[in-house]
């Protein structure tokens, strides 16, 4: 009866010590259909069922798996023909139909098309020693140790118990799964999450693997290696456990057991021959799905001469069509009748290999996988999934007419359990989905590294060694990586402070601030990097569409959105137009996206740090101007950056001099020495992805009293000339890039160290960028008002100049505006502009002393 | 002939035993073999030897770029067979092959599965036919006795059934091995063989798909020759997409793998979906007709450092000394050249220096994101007409590789340059930027005229633009991008100033106006011997795999230099600048054969490039006032 297509794997592992006849035949659950095990509680009822397994009720338990042996059958014979016999079999209405739905006989299995058609695998008793036919079923439950199935080492008996002790006892009191949320973490957790199941009446329990291994790591052993014996298994003592504890309970079908997480596999590109029928678990992008397929579960077949019917198992696509009615002995008599077959759905699903887990220069791989029953249409194309299954290998099919067959495999996955990896990220945090693994001696080296008292100089200099200086450009965009720690104040009504730390790169054209860019871009798992110049308002953020197939309206997400918890690097950041740049104000603060397009009205979330680089308005930096008339940006959208350097050329023979020297090391040098002098890229990834998944930093008592002595000066400064210069989105970041620096060393406490060089770093790129080309000062209020504390210091002493003088005029209710503007003129020493005159009078309109109405100007 | 006995040895040898020494024996005594010297030229070639003149089942060699990798296939490394007459069972071995033979035992626990993978590899883009031709020159002795062969597969009946035979492959293919390989198209017994490999292919194509040609998948459009499906059993890791390799493999053109991929059982459908799982347009790519994209079971693959067959192509002590013999020779061809293209550029000494950097030029490392060694040259106020052709013509003639891009609106619209991930056929449909490295990419911007780019004209031009700046291609997955690295000499042509980025602006001032611009480069042109053009592409070649360093003495002086230039005028002379100086250097002392940069290199590659920015100043005035 071993069928002619079993898979290659299978066959690697059968033993040579396993006998080929089977001494004791005990049929597995996994022997059996599905189907089956809802009649299991039944069995008395069938015909052929020996009397002595109701008789003693200690077998009742053991009766789940073994099948009714009638002495008067030679062993082999029942194996062959019992199982397709329709004596073994209730018909499906047969399972359902009298008893009341309850217990584990009530309630219908459901066929589990994911684990494959039965194995006809017996189960085989090591010892040698020859039972008699009607001693097995005595000397059984004394061999209940030693009976496995063929071609495995899964004792049934010892792994349901092993698995009920599992359910009823494991506890995982640091679990932080989403899916746990609301349980009690110090009760069993798979018990309370049974008792979620009679609730909630979806009868599938979802294991994660590593519990099982950290429970009994010899049952994961077999659950990873026989996945196809073993979640039957499962399956049987699961349900037991439920109906035991929960016996009134009416479910849809019985419990099945979906495993996930298994460590095995993680990376598509390392699945091999040896994975063949083990469970897997890869991730990847879902790239298709194929529409429904209805697969014949079970045939139907009708004799045309006596109408006789019977039912044949659909083994591997295949139909064993029975050629002698049993009844008639009539010879090709039985026709297939379709309406009465049994089948369940299918679908196929292409994944590919999720782009990180690819080695460079080399194609991504996709796997088919095939879902079943309730797991189609689950996921969608374009989802990021995590995939547990069963891989499995088919050889060609034999074509009858031909003699050679192409010698090549097909391979696909029977998918048990999926899970989103981007589900989340419209909801909340990700950041365990995304947890990348690191092994101990990484996490030494990390360690290593953090515990160097340079290490925040080492790794800012291993940021980009072939851009020049520019350390503390450098230092700012390090701190950006990291980023701080997120805070949800939303209780409090305040919502989220955004940890994410934003950069804006402003000066001459040819400063390698695009090269900085695209460094970044391809350091960061989730980067995005777009032109200001080629990229539109949708194309940031998210744009609707009409799928050309399904004619349903889909929204598809821009960079902003693709960058969710990335940085989004933008280019020529100068070039954008002002409606897209608008867009930015909401991401850059809230952290969040609104759209409101052709019916779909949303909220993305877009925690991105945005990276973006501007040339200055006159191409050139112009020395003689403030930044802001440098940058001519709006400077709503500039206070939002936490950091604004400037990459100006220093022009001095020094500086000229190392420059010339690194540029032409970076030319005559070999990989090797370059090696040597800086951190690895890999390692600087490691450190950053290790920094942002564990360490979460929290403000000290120090640090904070640093914090709060170091914005009252801030707003000191500006207070002295009687004005506000420093706001609380300046005290906001900083506390950010203390944060931030405190992940620099793996610290978990933000100390005074941090603030100090936050303050440092912040001071430092506002001296450049909010120096007042007329004082020399540093400004902040350049970037809050736009304008530098002189410049408006200057608005209003020719406001009140020119007050003076339509004063000095006497009583004229209206004056010429042309003429006033040149009499201003010639009254003031320094040159008076137009602009500075409309300003001027702008001023006292807003005092309401006049009118401005065309070309008059009136008194009030 | 020899190699052909060594085939036929491999396989039995490897049924009789299944001892896994066998493997590493085979692949040893094949290396071996190879590096004998010579040895290359015994192996027929795939790229010029038609087909149908090489014998199923032996040792061919194909010149190639990894176009697409497939997905890692299971097949049956060892299986049984059971005689139906005898019942004797019998270990096979399914290595470097396609097709099991008769009566597989499925159920046999001696089956050992193995892995391997799948590659789509395509003649290298933009192979000149000089290039071509010479290598078919060199193998032609080896051409002639295979062609005698008479073909005695077991496939005849394949024929004989179908006498209805449609012979619409045929034609297509007639054009193909009368252009390209015109001098073995008249052989005797041309015509029979051919009907041979043929006969499966129209037996299995229906008249509807013969209407829609295969798609080859050829990066560049009008390209032609075979493709080719490589089985790769060693050292996946190390093959990347768009390499150039030289495989070593035995040929597979079984007709079986046609018939197999299409006969169908309906009924067998039904029933087993997993089948009727690949799309049609899959099955056409993954499991085209072998006597249209033979198989090639890789035993051993050479990266190609270059294709110019008229250098030694292995880095064995031949090649040292072939370096050494031309090195003395350097300075004289480089002047030969230079002349040369004076010529061509109308007169323009200056540009010619330029151009024939440009075409040394290599990316020969990379630091983080930066390629260093890039010079996309821009030349700029080329003559209208037909000048950018014909200068196209002429470098074409000099490097292996080149293709020339029109940039008119009509072809950035609607030409595909990056290639895209096509998910209903499973593989990557190839765009004109997918190149092997060092091909010459000449974008004629002359052809540009105004009008409106659309969104995938803007996308063509802002791949072109990452391509220079950053030698770097975005395919496209659809789903995501990524990023793959090339190394491709970009020469751009235009009237004013390049609306693409570049490395280096040289403006042309013609010195010469003839009056009629194709005679005169049809006559420089003709001029040339076909000796002097392969020592010009000798020349070439060899420039470019020279290795280079700069002292510490001169360092020191062009740090100095830099400082003092920086001193007179701060504004003029970026980084920026200086990064180009130091690549002008680079090539200026490459192009003599020197490997070192001297103080007079450095001097030198300082005084061009003031030249050339004194020229591009004056143009700027000039443009500057004529408003």
């Amino acid at each position: 009866m071993s069928s002619p297509t079993s898979t290659p794997g299978r066959r690697k592992r059968n033993r040579d010590d396993i006998p080929a006849t089977p001494k004791s035949t005990v049929s597995p659950p996994s022997q059996r259909r599905r189907g089956q095990d809802s009649s299991n509680g039944d069995l008395p009822a069938m015909p052929t069922s020996p009397a002595t397994d109701i008789a003693s009720p200690a077998v009742h338990d053991t009766s789940l798996f073994s099948s009714p042996k009638a002495p008067s059958h030679h062993l082999n014979a029942l194996r062959e023909v019992d199982m397709s016999s329709p004596l073994m079999y209730g018909t499906p209405s047969s399972r359902v139909e009298g008893t009341p739905r309850s217990g584990v006989g009530g309630t219908p299995a459901r066929q589990r098309p994911d684990l494959g058609s039965i194995r006809k695998a017996p189960q085989v008793d090591l010892h040698s020693e020859p039972p008699s036919a009607d001693g097995a079923v005595a000397s059984e439950q004394a061999l209940g140790q030693k009976l496995v199935i063929w071609g495995t080492d899964v004792n049934v008996g010892t792994c349901k118990e092993k698995f009920q002790r599992f359910l009823q006892r494991f506890i995982d009191p640091t679990s932080n799964e989403d899916e746990n949320a609301g349980l009690d973490l110090n009760e069993p957790l798979y018990m309370q999450k049974l008792e979620e199941i009679s609730v909630v009446g979806e009868p599938v329990l979802n294991v994660n693997c590593s519990h099982v291994q950290s429970f009994d790591a010899d049952l994961y052993r077999q659950l990873i290696s026989y996945p196809q014996e073993v979640i039957p298994t499962f399956d049987m003592a699961v349900n037991e456990l439920f109906f035991e504890r929960f016996p009134d309970s009416i479910l849809e079908h019985q419990i099945q057991v979906r495993p996930y997480n298994a460590l095995k596999t993680r990376n598509m590109r390392s699945l091999n021959p040896e994975d063949i029928d083990q469970m897997i678990t890869i991730s990847g992008m879902v790239i298709r799905t194929s529409q429904l397929i209805p697969e014949m579960q079970e045939a139907f077949f009708q004799c045309q001469v006596c109408a006789f019917s019977t039912r044949v198992e659909v083994d591997r696509g295949r139909i064993a069509e029975p050629a002698v009615c049993r009844n008639c002995n009539t010879t090709h008599s039985l026709a297939l009748i379709h309406n009465r077959s049994a089948f369940s759905d299918k679908q196929m699903i292409k994944v590919q290999e999720s782009p990180d887990d690819m080695p460079a220069g080399q194609t991504p791989h996709t796997t088919i996988v095939y879902a079943h029953n309730d797991l189609v249409d689950k996921v969608q194309p374009g989802d990021r999934i995590n995939i547990t299954g069963i891989y499995r290998a088919v050889p060609m099919r034999e074509n009858p007419r031909q003699s050679n067959v192409k010698s090549v495999y097909k391979t696909h996955i029977d998918v048990i359990h999926f899970r989103k990896t981007d589900e989340k990220r419209l909801h909340g945090l990700d950041e365990d989905s995304d947890q990348k693994l690191f092994t101990e001696e990484r996490v030494q080296i990390l360690k290593e590294l953090a515990s160097k008292p340079d290490v925040y100089d080492r790794l800012s200099s291993a940021l980009a060694p072939s851009i020049y200086e520019h350390e503390d450009i450098k230092k700012g965009i390090l701190l950006q990586l990291f980023g701080g720690t997120r805070k949800d104040f939303s209780q409090t009504g305040r919502g989220n402070f955004r940890a994410e730390v934003n950069i804006l790169l402003c000066g001459d054209p040819g400063t390698s601030k695009s090269q900085l860019l695209q460094y970044v871009f391809n350091l960061v798992p989730r980067g995005q990097y777009t032109s200001g110049k080629g990229s539109s308002a949708v194309g940031l953020t998210a744009y609707v569409m009409k799928d050309p197939e399904t004619k349903q309206l889909v929204l598809q997400t821009g960079a902003l959105v693709l960058s969710d918890n990335g940085i989004c690097c933008i280019d020529e950041f100068d070039k954008m137009s002002d409606s897209t740049r608008s867009v930015l104000h909401e991401v850059m603060e809230q952290q969040t996206l609104s759209i409101a397009k052709a019916g779909i009205i949303c909220q993305l979330n877009a925690r991105t740090s945005v990276l973006a680089a501007a040339n200055p308005v006159e191409s050139q930096w112009n020395p003689k101007k403030t930044t802001i008339e440098n940058i001519q940006l709006p400077h709503t959208l500039l206070s939002r950056f936490d950091l604004i350097f400037l990459m100006l050329d220093p022009q001095d023979e020094a500086y000229d001099r190392r420059l010339a020297h690194h540029l032409v090391a970076l030319y005559y040098q070999s990989e090797e020495q370059i090696e040597e002098e800086f951190l690895d890229m890999a390692v600087l990834k490691d450190y950053i992805a290790y920094a942002r998944t564990y360490i979460n930093p929290r403000l000290n008592e120090e640090a904070s009293q640093a914090l709060i002595e170091a914005y009252v000066d801030m707003r000191k400064i500006g207070s002295g000339r009687g004005m506000v210069s420093a706001y609380p989105r300046q005290l906001e970041s900083l506390i950010r890039l203390a944060e931030a620096h405190a992940k620099v060393r793996f610290s978990d406490k933000v100390e005074t160290i941090d603030v100090e060089e936050a303050k440092r770093l912040q001071r430092e790129a506002l001296k450049q960028s909010a120096t007042d080309p007329r004082t020399g000062f540093v400004d902040i209020s350049i970037l809050t008002t736009g304008m530098s504390a002189t410049a408006r210091k200057r608005k209003e002493e020719v406001a009140q100049a020119l007050k003076k003088m339509i004063q000095s005029k006497g009583k004229t209710p209206a004056m010429k505006y042309q003429q006033l503007f040149d009499d201003l003129r010639g009254q003031s020493e320094a040159a008076i502009t137009k602009d500075m005159f409309e300003e001027a009078l702008r001023a006292l309109a807003d005092e309401d002393y006049l009118t401005v109405t065309g070309k008059t100007v009136r008194l009030l | 002939m020899r190699m052909w006995f060594i085939c036929r040895f491999c396989c039995p040898a490897a049924q009789s035993n299944s001892n896994p020494e066998w493997e590493a024996k085979v692949l040893e005594y094949f290396k071996g073999q190879l590096k004998e010297k010579e040895s290359h030229s015994w192996v027929p070639s795939l790229n010029d030897v038609p087909l149908h003149y090489l014998k199923p089942n032996s040792l061919v060699k194909f010149r190639c770029l990894v176009q697409d990798m497939f997905d890692p296939e299971f097949y049956m490394g060892v299986y049984e067979t059971v005689d139906p007459s005898t019942k004797a069972n019998v270990l096979r071995c399914g290595k470097y092959k396609d097709v099991t033979e008769c009566g597989v035992d499925l159920n046999s626990r001696n089956t050992v599965t193995a892995e391997r993978q799948t590659f789509y590899c395509v003649p290298i883009p933009g192979e000149i036919p000089t290039v071509v031709s010479a290598c078919q020159g060199k193998n032609q002795a080896r051409v002639v006795p295979s062609t005698s062969y008479v073909p005695s597969r077991q496939k005849r009946s394949y024929e004989e059934d179908d006498d209805d035979m449609d012979t619409q492959p045929q034609k297509q293919r007639e054009p193909h091995t009368g252009g390209k390989f015109g001098t073995v198209n008249g052989l005797p017994g041309a015509g029979r063989p051919r009907q041979e490999t043929e006969a499966p292919s129209s037996q299995t194509t229906t008249p509807s798909d013969c209407s829609s040609h295969l798609d080859l998948n050829f990066p560049l459009p009008g390209e032609r020759g075979p493709a080719c499906l490589v089985k790769v059993y060693e050292g996946l890791d190390s093959f990347k997409l768009n390499d150039t390799l030289e495989i070593y493999g035995i040929l597979s053109v079984n007709p079986v793998l046609t018939v197999l991929g299409e006969e169908k059982d309906p009924s067998l459908l039904l029933l087993n979906p997993t089948e009727s799982m690949e799309t049609p347009e899959e099955q056409r790519a993954h499991d085209p007709p072998a006597s249209l994209v033979p198989r090639l079971h890789m035993l051993y693959a050479r990266p190609l450092q270059h294709n110019n067959p008229l250098l030694p192509s292995a880095p064995t002590e031949d090649q040292s000394a072939f370096v050494s013999s031309f090195l003395v020779e350097m300075a004289s061809v480089r002047a030969e050249l230079l002349a040369y293209l004076t010529h061509v550029l109308l007169g323009d000494g200056l540009a010619a220096e330029y151009l024939l950097l440009h075409l040394i030029s290599d990316v020969y490392t990379r630091r983080d994101v930066l390629p260093l060694g890039k010079f996309t040259l821009n030349l700029s106020g080329c003559p209208l007409n037909s000048y950018t052709e014909r200068l196209y013509q002429i470098v074409q003639q000099l490097v292996p590789c080149s293709y020339r891009l029109s940039m008119s609106l009509h072809t950035m619209n609607s030409m595909r340059l990056v290639p895209k991930k096509d998910y209903v056929a499973n593989r990557l449909v190839s765009g004109a930027l997918q190149l092997a490295r060092n091909t010459s990419l000449f974008l004629d911007e002359t052809q540009l005229e105004q009008g409106q780019l659309d969104s995938s004209g803007v996308r063509n031009i802002t791949a072109l633009g990452n391509l220079i700046s950053w030698q770097k291609v975005d395919y496209d997955f659809s789903y995501h991008q990524m990023e793959f690295p090339c190394n491709i000499n970009v020469l751009v042509t235009s009237e004013g100033r390049s609306l693409l980025p570049s490395d280096c602006q040289v403006p042309l001032q013609p010195q010469v106006t003839p009056p009629n611009m194709e005679e005169y480069l049809t006559t420089i042109h003709m001029a040339q011997f076909t000796s002097q053009i392969n020592k010009f592409r000798v020349y070439l070649s060899l420039a470019r795999t020279l290795d280079y360093s700069i002292s510490d003495e001169v360092t020191k002086a062009v740090e100095d230099d830099f400082v003092d230039m920086r001193k007179d005028d701060p504004q003029s002379v970026t980084a920026e600048d200086l990064h180009r100086m130091l690549v002008v250097a680079r090539l200026l002392s490459l192009s003599l054969g020197q490997t070192t940069l001297s103080r007079d290199g450095w001097m030198r590659a300082k005084h061009i490039d003031m030249l050339r920015r004194s020229r591009t100043e004056q143009q700027k005035s000039l443009n500057g006032n004529e408003p």
